[in-house]
Order: C-alpha cells, then structure tokens, then sequence
C-alpha cells in the first residue's frame, strides 16, 4: 500500500511542479495575479507530496519490504537500522529522490524568502525552480521509480553495498546534493532576472546570500566525502581526480567565482552580464555532475550503475534547461551595460583575475575530465587522464590565484590605493616568507620546492586576511558578519593550502611483509605485529590484525585494522586502522596473507592531513557567516514600477 | 533494465573499490625501488580502471607490478617500459597522457586558456582604468 | 554582440560530445587493441590435456586460430561455453585454449564436465603470457590469421553475434562438404 502511495504522491509532485512552473512562468509574463497568488501554494503542495513519497520510502526500507524493487536491491534483513535508512540514497533511484526533496526544501526556502522581493521576479524565481523539479520528477518516474513492485516478492534483500554500510553514507549524499540544488537557486534568480529584462544591484544583492550558502553546503559536501574515501574506504588518499569528484569540484570552483562576481555586481553594478553567466556554468555543471554520474558514458568507481537509456533522458533536460537559459542570455545580456570604471589595482581587477582563474581551473578540470569523450567525438582515438595530467595543470592557475589574494585583499574598490599599503604588502610578504622557509627547511629538513612556497602562500594568505579586520577592530569600527565571513573563509583557504602542503611533502609510505612479532619502523613511529585473529561483526566475518606503535620506545597507540566479508555480498572489504598523534594520522591497512602468519600491511604517516577538512569546514563557516549578515535581509522591496531608491554605499 | 555485462562490470568495479592493494615488494636498489614505486603509480590498472596498478587489490594488477620489476630489474629505462606496457595495452594504461600530436589539445589546454584570459582580463582593465581616468579625481569605495 | 551567443555555441559542442559519448557507450570499457594488425606473441607453454607436448605457437602458423582465455574461476566463461563447443562443432576454425592463473586439476575436472571444445589448451599459470596479449578481463578470444596476424579481439564472452558478424567473414569459406 504504502508504495503505491509514495508512487502516487510523486505523480502528484510533478503535477503540482508543472503548476508552479507554469504560474510562475505565465502568471508574471501575462500579468496575471492570481495566478503568481497561486506558485506558492504549489510550491507547499509539492513539497507535500514529495516528503510524503520519500517517507513512504523510508518506511518501506525501515519495514524490509522485499516486495519493492529497489528496497531487494539495496537492503536486507540483517542490515543495522540505521544503514536501513541511509540505504534509501545508496542507489541512483533513491539518490534522484533524495535530490528532489532537497530541490523541493530550497524551493520552500526560497518561498518563504520571497516576502522581501517583488511579486513579479519571486513568482519568476520559484517558476524556474518549479521546471527543473519537474524535469527530475519526471525523469524519476519515467525511468527510476523507486517504488516499482517485484512480484513474488524476494525472500531477502541483495544487501547494500558493503562499501556504504558506514556513517559517511549518512552525511555525505546528503550534504553535497543540499550544495548541489543550491546553485538551482542562483540559475533560478539569473534565469528570473533575463526574463524581467532587467538586472539591477538589488538583484545582486538577493542573490549572493544563497549563492553563498550553496556554495558552504558543497564545500562541506565535497570535503566530507574526501573525508570518508579517506577514513572508511581506505583508499589511501583525499583526492584522485576521478571523474565524479570532478563533478563536483567543477561546481565547486565556478561557485566560488560567482561569489566574487556577485559582491561586485552588488557593490559597483559591474560584470552584471558574467555573473549571470557564472550564475548558469555553476548550475549546468551540477546537472553535468548528475549526468556523468548516472549515464556510463565515464568509467569511475563511484558511478551508479549505468543506462544509456538514462543518459540520454538527463541529456535532453540538460539542453532544454541549459540551452534555453543560455538563449535567454545571448538575448538579454547585450543590454546590460554600465559605465563604471576601475583602475588596475582596484579591487574589481584583483576579483577578475581570481575570476578568471578560476574558470580556467574549472576549465581545464572539465577537460582532463571529458577527454576520453573528446578525444573519442574527435575520433583520435583513447587518451587516458590522470592526477599526472591534473595536478600540474590545476595548479598552473591556482598558484597565481593564491598570491593575488593576498595583494588583492587590501585593494579599495575603484581605485585601489595599493600604494598607500605597499608597507603593509611588504611586512606581511617578507613575514610570511621567513615563517614559510623557516618552517619548512626548519621543522622538516627535506622536502621539495613547493614545500616553502605551499608554506609561504598560505601564511601570507593568512597575514593578509588578518591586517584589515584587525586594524579595523583596533579603530573601534564595525565589523559586519560579512566581512568577518569573508576572514574566516580567506582563512580555511589558507589552512587548506599548508595542509596540502605538508600532506604533500611529508607523507611517509610504505609497504611491508611481517611475521607475528617482526617490527617496522616508518615515519619515527616503530610498528610492532602481533599477528591477526577472527573477529565477528553483526553482519560480516573479518580477519583482525593488532599493530602495536610507538616512538623512542613510549607506546602510542594500538592499531586494529580488519578486513571484513560480509555475509550476503561476500565482498571482501579492508578496514583501515587509523590513528592522530601528534598531528599526524597513522594508518594501517591488512593486506593478504602471505603464509605462515606473516600478512602484508600497508603503513602511511600522514602529517596534518586532518587540517584539509577542518579548513574545508573553516571555509564553510565563513561562507555562512557571509550569508547570514542583516544587510541581506533588511531589504527595501523595490517599487512595483521597477524605480529603485539609490542604494547607499555600504 | 540493467543489462548481465553491466552487472558484471559493476562487480569488477565493486571489487575494485572494497579494499586497496598492498605491496611489500621490495627491490634491493633503492634507486629501482623508487623508480618501481613510481612507475607503478603512474600505470593504469586495466580492470579497476581508475586506480594505478600500485593501489588496485586485483590479480592482473599484482601480475603487471610483477612485469614492471621483472623490467627494472632488466635494466629497462622508465621510456622503455611505459612503451612495452603500451605495445600490450595502448594508451590506455598510462595515467599522464603522452606528449604526442594526438593529445596536443589536452596539454596546451590550460596554457591556451591562460593565454586567453590574460587577453581578456588586459582589455577589460584597459577599458575600464580609461572610464576612471577620465572622471575628476573623486571618492573611491571603501573596501 | 555574436560573442554573447559563444556560451550557447560551446554547450551546443558540448553536448555534441555528451551525445556521442551516450551513443558509443554500449563500447564502453573496450579498448582497441594495440594488437590488431600486428603479430601475435611468440609463445611455448605447458599443455594442459598432454604435458609431454607444449604448445607452441610456432606450430600454429599457416592456419587460422582462435585463441580464448578463459579460467574455472570465471563466470562468464561459463556462459560462453556452449557458444564455443558451437564453434569447435562447425569446424570451421580451431580453438586453441589459454588456461589463465588456473589450477590444473580443476580446469581438467571443468573440460570433463563441461565438454572440451579445445583443440589444445594452453596453461599460463604465472599470467605472463596472458599480459603479452594484452588480456585484462576473462574471457577474451583473438582471431589469428595463417601468417600469425591477430585480426580480431573478443573482450566477453563470445556471443552468436560476434561469430556471425566478426569472425566467420574473416574465414576462408569452409570445405566442399561431403555430398
């Protein structure tokens, strides 16, 4: 019954999303208020119908109900509780929902935000956001409905993927889609602002709130999922270049232009036209993300199991969706024009260059990413990419983005006056270079060239940030959230680049065969075998391995890596054993058994390797901090007549 | 919907990701063992086919490690072993693109774009530094 | 104002590229082989049916072959079985099989169960040989010609298809059956 309900209540949705795109749509174009009266009740009601779906879902997986498809292929009876519930997004039908539901609480957001905006462009808003849930809605129903029935239904379900069966299947989906449909918000007010024909400083200032929160939720997403590829699956690594953290990194990166872009649209009304446009890459790279994911046309371990059929589907909806905005663009944006000017070492340079950066860097990731694709389209036969091509490439343009940050950062608006702070650029370049150097050739007495730049980028980065709020604070000045956002995440930016740069220069590896009682010593840290025995867990078998490590002879820790079997999937999974000391993670993975007692074991010392997504999270906090200033909701709701008061300078 | 071959690529790829290879081996010379390590990092493993033959858990993986020492210890230069691997595989098995014709639109990509930007950004500095040069000398923004 | 319409032309190329990517996806994680056109690796390894033989591919020039990798431990060798006992029933080409990182005993107890379709069956026991053909899942099947060329690769099980489409036109037409 309760599928039924759940499918039923989705086809609602979609009717429902057809009226709140069409209202929306219409409804403004034709003047017609009742109909712009009506988006959002629409927006309520698919709302409804979609939590009522996902918790008929949930309740199917929490109740094993085997005679639901999807629940066979993903769960089982033996599964704990609460990977039954995470499960629901473990695949690509559950994962569409799960998508949906966070399209549908955006939209929600964006409904009750909409009081301070005018009737006309709110109504647009929340059209555009009504089309693209209904593309999902009908993709969902059309070739993944998560309710569909098996009949007889199966005695037990295929079990979720070993893999998943861990905490980071809870948060990591979910916050990165939330990161994800967030920029449908900014396409939905750029799309809204094409079709109003006009785009002013207010529209700007509307937009960047929840532009910034999408962009803290992907930042979050992104680095949570580094996080547990890192902790639970034991790959040994934060990042690979693999082509769906591309998916998401190139979102990531357009993202973080178009907040830049926006704070100078909103302070001095200029790159109006390329922040819609950013505005729609940042969007158009989501959907690419999804596509990539789910179509097989890129081989990659996360992929959901591929159908062409699927592919094609989320191609048309792309070229609809996309190519529809950017006809609108090619239309409107020659009118948005303005006459404001700013020097070459005004602030709106520095943000141009970081702009520009940017895109190239989110450029050249989409190329390494789609060359298989190219190069076969282009009938030149296989090229094969990997972290060789994109680790140089990636930093050819964030190494000059990194140092104009710290330049840029002290720029005024219009005319910069970067001459009036030549000391203070002098001070803290020459500080960051001493402390850099002194770091790196000082604590670690090896390490590459990058090592002392890594290290000098990142304090200068830090320096700069400080020296403004500081000295503000000093004067007794105000200091809005927003600048102190703006700090906080200038700082996790810098906290990323020195733990890169010390995860990078400073990892010790290595790979040994021991017998029980043999030692290794890596890193400083002598690691003692004491041999593997058979552990039992509530739904697999595993071999567990003991590690005894200590430095200079103190006992540190106790390590107790597994390698598990699960029952039903009778998939083999390596449990890593990882430990902080010192500020260094200890990783021990198991490998094989060589015979005789002796196993293989993998033994990595990875220096502040935690740093990476505590920065990540820093950047998140400063991208909330930014989002939730007064300014942004103390709006004066423009005249109907579209006549906007001059907004002061703030 | 989901069609025998796919699910049987789906479960290579699943044994692929569920647990990372370890490889003790250990070449005498530490100037081989550094070229070992590296080499098999850079090398593609043709069935976990994002992952480098260092790091995949499946046999064929083991199997190549195991040609790429038995290479070294030949006394086979790095060139020379990536070309053996390519004659077996093509270029597939490389994970750093080769500098040939054929892949000079991947490597001259970023530099191409750079190039552009920097174009792009000199004009609209050039145009806009002109707008503030011709006003009267008056109150910037602060920051 | 054309350059406002570039967005709209690079995602028109863009999707181009995505279109053909869907298109020839079915080909998806089949790599040409480097091998096609070029000679088949030398090779002398251990017989499975009659250790005092080894097979050699020496012996195998001037005729046609098929040389299938295949291991117990496959599954979808197991599917392709029948389709090979079809293809050793119309003696059309012979079969020359390469135990890949196997177990003697059990490939033997497998041709006895299963029926043997193999003319001989090589044994690659260490997987060395199996890398000079540049084999990287099992079951794959090389069509080789008299001169030694390797003219045709199978990745997969061998399907009705492949020997219709593939494989039979690259044949000599068959011997005058007995009338």
């Amino acid at each position: 019954m309760l599928p039924e309900l759940g499918h039923f209540a989705l086809i609602l949705a979609l009717l429902l999303a057809a009226l709140q795109a069409l209202f929306g749509l219409a409804g403004p174009a034709l003047g017609r208020e009742r109909w712009m009266a009506a988006v959002t009740p629409a927006v309520a009601g698919q709302a409804v119908m979609v939590a009522t779906a996902f918790a008929c879902l949930v309740s199917a997986f929490v109740g094993n109900d085997f005679s639901v498809a999807y629940v066979a292929e993903n769960s089982n009876s033996a599964l704990p509780l609460f990977y039954r519930v995470t499960a629901l997004w473990g695949a690509h039908e559950g994962s569409l929902l799960l998508w949906i539901a966070l399209l549908a609480s955006w939209t929600v957001a964006v409904a009750i935000g909409a009081a301070r905006l005018p009737p006309r462009f709110a109504a647009r808003v929340l059209g555009v956001l009504g089309l693209v849930s209904f593309g999902f809605l009908l993709f969902t129903l059309a070739t993944s409905n998560p309710f569909l029935r098996i009949d007889p239904p199966a005695p037990d379900g295929r079990d979720l993927n070993p893999i998943l069966q861990d905490p980071g299947l809870a948060v990591h989906p979910p916050i990165l889609y939330t990161g994800y449909v967030g920029f449908a918000v900014a396409f939905a007010f750029a799309c809204a602002a094409m079709l109003e024909g006009r785009l002013d400083q207010h529209w700007a200032r509307w937009t960047r709130p929840w532009t910034t929160a999408a962009w803290a939720f992907l930042t979050c997403g992104i680095a949570l999922g580094s996080f547990w590829a890192y902790y639970e699956l034991g790959w040994g690594g934060y990042w690979f270049w693999d082509p769906v953290e591309n998916a998401s990194f190139m979102p990531w990166l357009v993202g973080t232009a178009l907040v830049h872009s926006l704070a100078v649209t909103d302070k001095r009304g200029l790159f109006k036209s390329w922040t819609l446009l950013l505005a729609i890459l940042a969007f158009s790279l989501s959907m690419l993300g999804t596509f990539l994911v789910r179509s097989g046309v890129l081989v990659s371990v996360h992929s959901f199991a591929a159908d062409p059929t699927r592919g094609v589907f989320i191609l048309a909806f792309l070229i609809i969706m996309i190519g529809g905005a950017l006809t609108l663009y090619a239309w409107r944006a020659p009118l948005l024009k303005s006459s404001a000017g700013f020097e070459l070492g005004a602030r709106e340079s520095f943000l141009l260059f970081n702009n520009v950066l940017l895109v190239i860097a989110a450029a050249t990731v989409f190329a390494g990413t789609l060359a298989p694709l190219i190069s076969d389209a282009l009938r030149l036969g296989t090229v094969s990419v990997g972290p060789p091509y994109f680790n140089p490439t990636f930093m050819l343009s964030m190494l000059p983005l990194l140092a104009l940050l710290s330049v840029g950062i002290h720029a005024n608006w219009k005319r910069g006056r970067l001459k009036d702070r030549q000391r203070t650029l002098l001070y803290t370049l020459v500080g960051a270079a001493v402390l850099g150097c002194g770091v790196a050739f000082g604590i670690w007495s090896h390490g590459a060239l990058l090592t002392p730049v890594g290290m000098t980028l990142a304090i200068w980065i830090a320096l700069s940030s400080l020296v403004d709020p500081f000295d503000r604070w000093r004067r007794g000045l105000s200091l809005p959230r927003a600048v102190i956002g703006m700090t906080v995440a200038h700082l996790g930016v810098a906290l990323a680049v020195l733990a890169l740069t010390t995860v990078q220069s400073f990892t010790s590896e290595q790979d040994v065969a021991l017998a029980p009682g043999a030692s290794a010593a890596v890193g400083g840290y002598d690691f003692r075998f004491e041999g593997v025995k058979p552990v039992e867990g509530p739904n697999y078998d595993a071999q567990g391995a003991t590690l005894v490590v200590s430095r200079h002879g103190a006992r540190v820790a106790v390590l107790k890596p597994e390698k598990r079997q699960y029952w039903v999937q009778r998939q083999v999974i390596s449990e890593t054993a990882i430990r902080m000391s010192r500020g260094s993670n200890i990783l021990v993975a198991l490998g094989e058994d060589l015979g005789g007692g002796r196993w293989s074991l993998r033994i990595q010392i990875r220096p502040l390797v935690s740093l990476i997504w505590l920065a990540a999270l820093v950047m998140a906090i400063g991208g909330a901090l930014a989002a939730s200033d007064r300014r942004y909701r103390t709006q004066q709701v423009a005249a109907a007549a579209g006549a906007a008061a001059a907004e002061p300078a703030a | 919907m989901i069609r025998t071959g796919q699910v049987l690529v789906l479960t290579a790829l699943l044994a692929c990701a569920a647990a990372w290879a370890v490889d003790p081996t250990h070449l005498a010379d530490p100037k081989l063992q550094a070229r070992y390590v590296a080499l098999t990092h850079e090398l593609r493993c043709m069935q976990c086919q994002n992952e480098s033959i260092a790091d995949s858990p499946v046999d064929l993986a083991a199997d190549l490690r195991r040609s790429v020492r038995e290479l070294l210890e030949q006394g086979k230069s790095d060139a020379e072993i990536r070309a053996w691997m390519v004659a077996r595989y093509g270029d597939f098995i490389l994970f750093r693109p080769r500098f040939i014709w054929r892949n000079a639109w991947l490597w001259s990509a970023p530099l191409v774009l750079l190039a552009i930007g920097v174009l792009v950004s000199w004009r609209i500095v050039r145009t806009r530094a002109a707008l503030v040069a011709a006003e009267p000398d008056g109150a910037d923004g602060e920051p | 104002m054309k350059r406002f319409l570039l967005p709209l032309g690079i995602f028109a190329l863009v999707a181009v590229v995505l279109g053909v990517g869907i298109w020839r996806s079915p080909e998806k994680g089949v790599i040409v082989s480097p091998l096609l056109g070029k000679p088949a690796p030398q090779f002398s390894l251990p017989n499975l049916t009659d250790p005092a033989h080894p097979v050699r591919s020496a012996d195998l020039r001037g005729r046609w072959y098929l040389f299938n990798v295949w291991g117990t431990w496959c599954v979808e060798c197991r599917a392709e079985h029948a389709m090979l006992l079809n293809v050793q029933r119309s003696g059309r080409v012979a079969l020359i099989g390469l135990n890949w990182r196997d177990n003697d005993a059990e490939a033997l107890s497998w041709l006895q169960q299963l029926g043997n379709p193999y003319q001989t069956v090589a044994v690659d026991r260490s997987g060395r040989e199996a890398i000079d053909w540049g084999v990287y899942a099992a079951p794959e099947t090389f069509l080789v010609n008299p001169q030694g060329i390797v003219v045709y690769k199978h990745i997969g099980a061998l399907t009705e298809e492949a020997w219709t489409r593939e494989i039979l036109p690259r044949l000599p037409p068959p011997v005058a059956s007995k009338s």
